[in-house]
């Protein structure tokens, strides 16, 4: 409909396409030089520069609208389909357990190297001091239960190790356990400086900066003491000249003095350091393994399948949401199905898209009679019928739905009037409601109207002049309308079909009210992932899943019918 | 079907009349019987009660005395339905009543041929008529659940169906407690004011929009333009949960979920769509040379389009408009999502409502919107009706 009135190649009269057109055939024809315009520019030219400013202008009106659409509603979209492949959590927060893990064979029975646990001890201890490692937990919980329990006890338990560290340094020199050594030991001069001088009115702290040349001499200490500085600094609004390290600092000098020389130490507390070699040095010193401070902590650690499930979500980006959202799960061996009794997508969108086709046939068995008689109806009763499609077409929703709910409940309007009528007994009174039967009923009175409108159209245009053919020549009642008159409103029922499938396999509210556990959608599980279980890349992943549904039925319907005709209220 | 093919009427045999009133006799005793303990008795009884009024009414009695004999199957049934259901059974058996009178006349006399072309057999009679029956029943279903909530929502109890009280329409069974409830309760009277504030900013958001887009893609030479209309109708298309999903992460990150100006974007996204079809639609019909006449004369392309344009096209952005604004008034997924505890429209205390503390005042709630969805409806209607008288498309 509104191609023909478009389509310039389709206008006749006066229009600048057709005037290109007129003045190539022109100069086709008699070759006699250019046509020119008034200006003495060559008409071909002067033309396509007013084609142009048309596309321009066309173009401007457009704009605002095309990009307020793309805010809004396309980024939305590419941002869900982001997040259902996006995996950046367990990298950000194990970055070195990730580095560790690089050679680790994720597909034998193997445990990691103490350099693994070692890593770990080192992210996890700063995850939990900045509060993510339960989210991670939540997150790796997602592919293994229990996940997350561990990591909220490994949380709290990593303390464990540095104190004894701790302890024994602070031992043999209170200065170990005190804010003031420590920052003069780490601190650049200038930035101790600096601190002192701060006060709470000049707004943001000195950035913390590491004294030069300790970070050689001392490179975990340094490492670990800057993150502590700067998360006092930041998160705490502390002064690091205040506070006592975290035990994961004491930790890490034990290390380094184990692992390094020393000696080349010259700075504040070098005495100390030197005496504290000694002390490790000693025969008495107590140390921790990594690995066994971890296994102590919850034996799960000493079970490979944490360390394979790390390793298998490390990277960046991941089909895990998706592999889930169809029931399989990422193995060593690559994707495999998950075990029967756990697959409940593929049962979800079989039974969405079962709920769905028995709405759309309801839709048509009960559209097309009506359609029927509202097309071959006199206009005048037509529109007063029609008035009963459209009611509830512009009846609220929910409206519809609570009727429905108040309808089809155990104590509901249609129970009463089946037990005052003695067709069924108050003991047994039918179950309506919270299964398919509910959802199927009220979702296909809802979606009536979608299907009588577009069905109507088309029926209206059909001549009645054909039926009548085909009766005068001999065709039975049947005949008649299998062979004439319903091959002609065939688009209709494609049309209404299309539309009403589409608007039912996404919908949320009326299964979530009528339909139970056993009547409900993919889209009740995808809104529980977002709410509840905030699970959101499957929920993601789910909904790609949906919307590429959607979009193969948007692209035949706009092949079929024409998005441009799409009809709305008759 | 035209008038001027009459069907003679004639007066049917008794071997005609007396089975097929009887067999809706029979059909009525199924459920009397039924409530009374015994179908099959039913059936029979009701089958020889209406075939003897039909005799009654087609042989004894003279045509001159019909109206006479309808009133008097009503005031008979009324009788029979007091003894037998009380109250409510008064209204059942004046409509039963009514129908019988008007049922053996209608087949007894032969009327239900007067408007049918005279060449159909009996089986095409019954078919047409089967077909009229069906029909409605489907227009019963498609409307009964917006009538049902009416009269519950002046009940009485906080019960979700009828109490013995109503059905004997007795005025303590009624009450406007549930109406009363709306009025007074903050939580629902927060909730219309924010779907208030909420749908007219959304609606004015897309019909501005909308418009000048609308116009802008009607234009003969627009680059990419099944592109750009697919874009702009996907809102429409895409499940609403995956919008509400894709709105909750992505406003989340730019820090408009749970704001007010959050939820009238997305509802204006929303509504973009039914502006862009109805305001294009109307489009269609627009006399392009009217611009270029009005050119012409001097006026330049902003008064071109307020002065001529605009009022040309109105009808078409008023329903555009009204469309917009009942999906944002009627929309509860995105806002469930988009919008914050302070945000909670109307629907969403509806959904809620439905979900968790179930009351009446629900119905209530739904009584009244049903009121404004006729109203808009009525609107709309005259609107499409004036825009094509515009166009010259119909007479209306």
């Amino acid at each position: 409909m509104t191609d023909a009135a478009n389509d310039p190649d389709k206008i006749t009269g006066p229009t600048p396409d057709n005037a290109i057109r007129a003045s190539e055939a022109a100069e086709a024809t008699d070759g006699a030089g250019k046509v020119l315009a008034a200006d003495g520019t060559p008409l071909k030219r002067s033309l396509n520069r007013a084609l142009r400013a048309q596309k321009m202008r066309a173009l401007m009106l457009v704009a605002p609208l095309l990009l307020f659409v793309l805010i809004t509603f396309i980024a939305p979209i590419a941002d869900m389909l982001f997040r259902s492949v996006e995996n950046q959590i367990v990298r950000e927060t194990l970055p070195r357990t990730v580095a560790a893990l690089q050679d680790y064979d994720a597909s034998g029975d193997e445990m990691p190297g103490d350099a693994a646990f070692e890593a770990a001890y080192y992210d996890i201890f700063f995850a939990a001091e900045r509060k993510l490692h339960t989210r991670l937990g939540s997150r790796l919980n997602y592919e293994m239960t229990g996940a997350s329990s561990l990591f909220r006890k490994s949380g709290r338990g990593l303390d464990d190790i540095g104190e004894v560290y701790q302890d024994q340094f602070e031992d043999l020199d209170e200065a170990w356990d005190e804010a003031r050594p420590w920052a003069e030991m780490m601190g650049d001069p200038d930035w101790i400086a600096a601190q002192e001088a701060w006060s709470e009115d000049d707004g943001a702290m000195p950035r913390f900066e590491l004294r030069d040349g300790v970070a050689d001499v001392l490179p975990k200490t340094a490492e670990a003491y800057r993150l502590f500085a700067r998360f006092m600094q930041v998160e705490e609004g502390d002064s690091p000249l205040e506070e006592e390290p975290w035990t994961v600092v004491h930790t890490a000098l034990y290390q380094d003095i184990t692992g390094g020389d020393i000696s080349g130490y010259s700075g504040p507390g070098a005495d100390r350091l030197a005496a504290l070699a000694e002390l490790v040095a000693g025969p008495d010193f107590e140390t921790v393994r990594f690995q066994d401070a971890f296994e102590e902590i919850d034996e799960d650690w000493a079970d490979p399948e944490i360390w394979k499930t790390i390793k298998t979500y490390a990277p960046a980006y991941t089909s895990g949401y998706f592999l889930n959202a169809v029931d399989a799960q990422k193995t060593a061996d690559g994707p495999a199905l998950r075990d029967e009794d756990e697959r409940i997508y593929g049962l979800l969108f079989k039974r969405t898209l079962f709920m769905s086709m028995m709405i759309t046939i309801s839709c048509i068995l009960l559209g097309y009679p009506v359609a029927y008689l509202l097309s071959n109806l006199p206009s005048r009763t037509a529109n007063l019928l029609m008035i009963l499609v459209l009611l509830p077409f512009w009846t609220s929703l929910l409206v519809r739905t609570s009727a429905w709910k108040v309808m089809l409940q155990q104590q509901g309007v249609i129970n009463d009037v089946l037990v005052w009528l003695g067709l069924v007994g108050d003991a047994d009174r039918l179950v309506m409601i919270n299964n398919q039967f509910g959802t199927i009923v009220a979702m296909t009175h809802i979606l009536l109207p979608f299907m009588i409108l577009p069905m109507y159209s088309v029926m209206s245009t059909i001549p009645p002049s054909y039926v009548r053919a085909a009766k005068s020549l001999g065709a039975t009642n049947w005949t008649t309308f299998w062979r004439v008159y319903f091959p002609q409103s065939v688009p209709g029922i494609g049309a209404g079909s299309i539309l009403v499938f589409i608007l039912a396999i996404g919908y949320y509210i009326t299964p979530e009210i009528v339909g139970g556990t056993t009547g409900t959608f993919i889209s009740n599980r995808i809104a529980y992932h977002i709410s509840s279980s905030l699970n959101w890349g499957l929920a993601a992943a789910l909904g790609a899943i949906l919307l590429a549904a959607v979009l193969i039925l948007y692209w035949a319907y706009d092949r079929i019918v024409g998005i441009d005709n799409v009809k709305l209220g008759g | 079907m035209s008038e001027a093919i009459l069907t003679p009427i004639e007066k049917k045999p008794m071997n005609f009349t007396l089975p097929v009133v009887g067999a809706f006799g029979a059909f009525f005793g199924i459920f009397v019987g039924a409530a009374n303990g015994s179908v099959l008795l039913g059936i029979v009884l009701g089958f020889a009660l209406a075939a003897g009024l039909a005799f009654v009414a087609m042989e004894v009695l003279d045509k001159s005395q019909e109206r006479m004999a309808r009133y008097g199957l009503v005031a008979l049934f009324v009788v029979a339905g007091f003894l037998l259901g009380g109250v409510p059974g008064i209204v059942l058996g004046a409509l039963i009543g009514w129908f019988f009178g008007w049922l053996i006349y209608w087949i007894g006399e032969g009327r239900y041929r007067a408007r049918l072309v005279p060449y159909l057999t009996g089986g095409q009679v019954l078919w047409h008529y089967s077909f009229r029956v069906l029909c409605g029943a489907i227009f019963v279903f498609l409307i009964t659940p917006i009538l049902v909530v009416m009269p519950l929502s002046f009940n009485a109890e906080d019960f979700f169906t009828f109490t013995p009280e109503m059905l004997r329409f007795d005025p303590e069974g009624y009450s406007l407690k549930h109406y009363r409830d709306f009025f007074t309760s903050d939580d629902w009277q927060q909730a219309v004011w924010n779907s208030v504030k909420i749908a007219p900013a959304a609606t004015l958001l897309s019909v501005s929009f909308g418009t000048l887009a609308a116009i802008g893609l009607s234009q003969p030479h627009v680059p990419g333009r099944r592109l750009i209309m697919a874009i702009l109708i996907s809102p429409m298309i895409v499940p609403l949960i995956i919008s509400a999903a894709g709105m909750y992460f992505f406003y989340s990150r730019i820090g408009l979920q749970g704001t007010y100006l959050g939820v009238v974007l997305a509802h204006a996204a929303l509504g973009i769509p039914f502006v862009i079809i109805t305001v294009t639609a109307t489009l269609v019909g627009f006399d392009r040379s009217l611009t270029r006449a009005a050119a012409n004369m001097g006026a330049d392309p902003v008064t071109t389009f307020f002065r001529v344009q605009m009022p040309l096209i109105l009808p078409g952005v008023i329903s555009g408009g009204l469309f917009a604004f009942i999906t944002s008034f009627d929309e509860v997924v995105v806002v469930i999502f988009v919008g914050s505890a302070n945000q909670q429209t109307l629907p969403w205390q509806m959904f809620t409502g439905l979900r968790e503390q179930i009351s009446p005042t629900i119905l209530a709630v739904a009584t009244i919107l049903v009121g404004i969805s006729i109203a808009l409806l009525t609107v709309v209607e005259i609107l499409r009706r004036r825009s094509e008288r515009l166009r010259g498309m119909s007479p209306g």
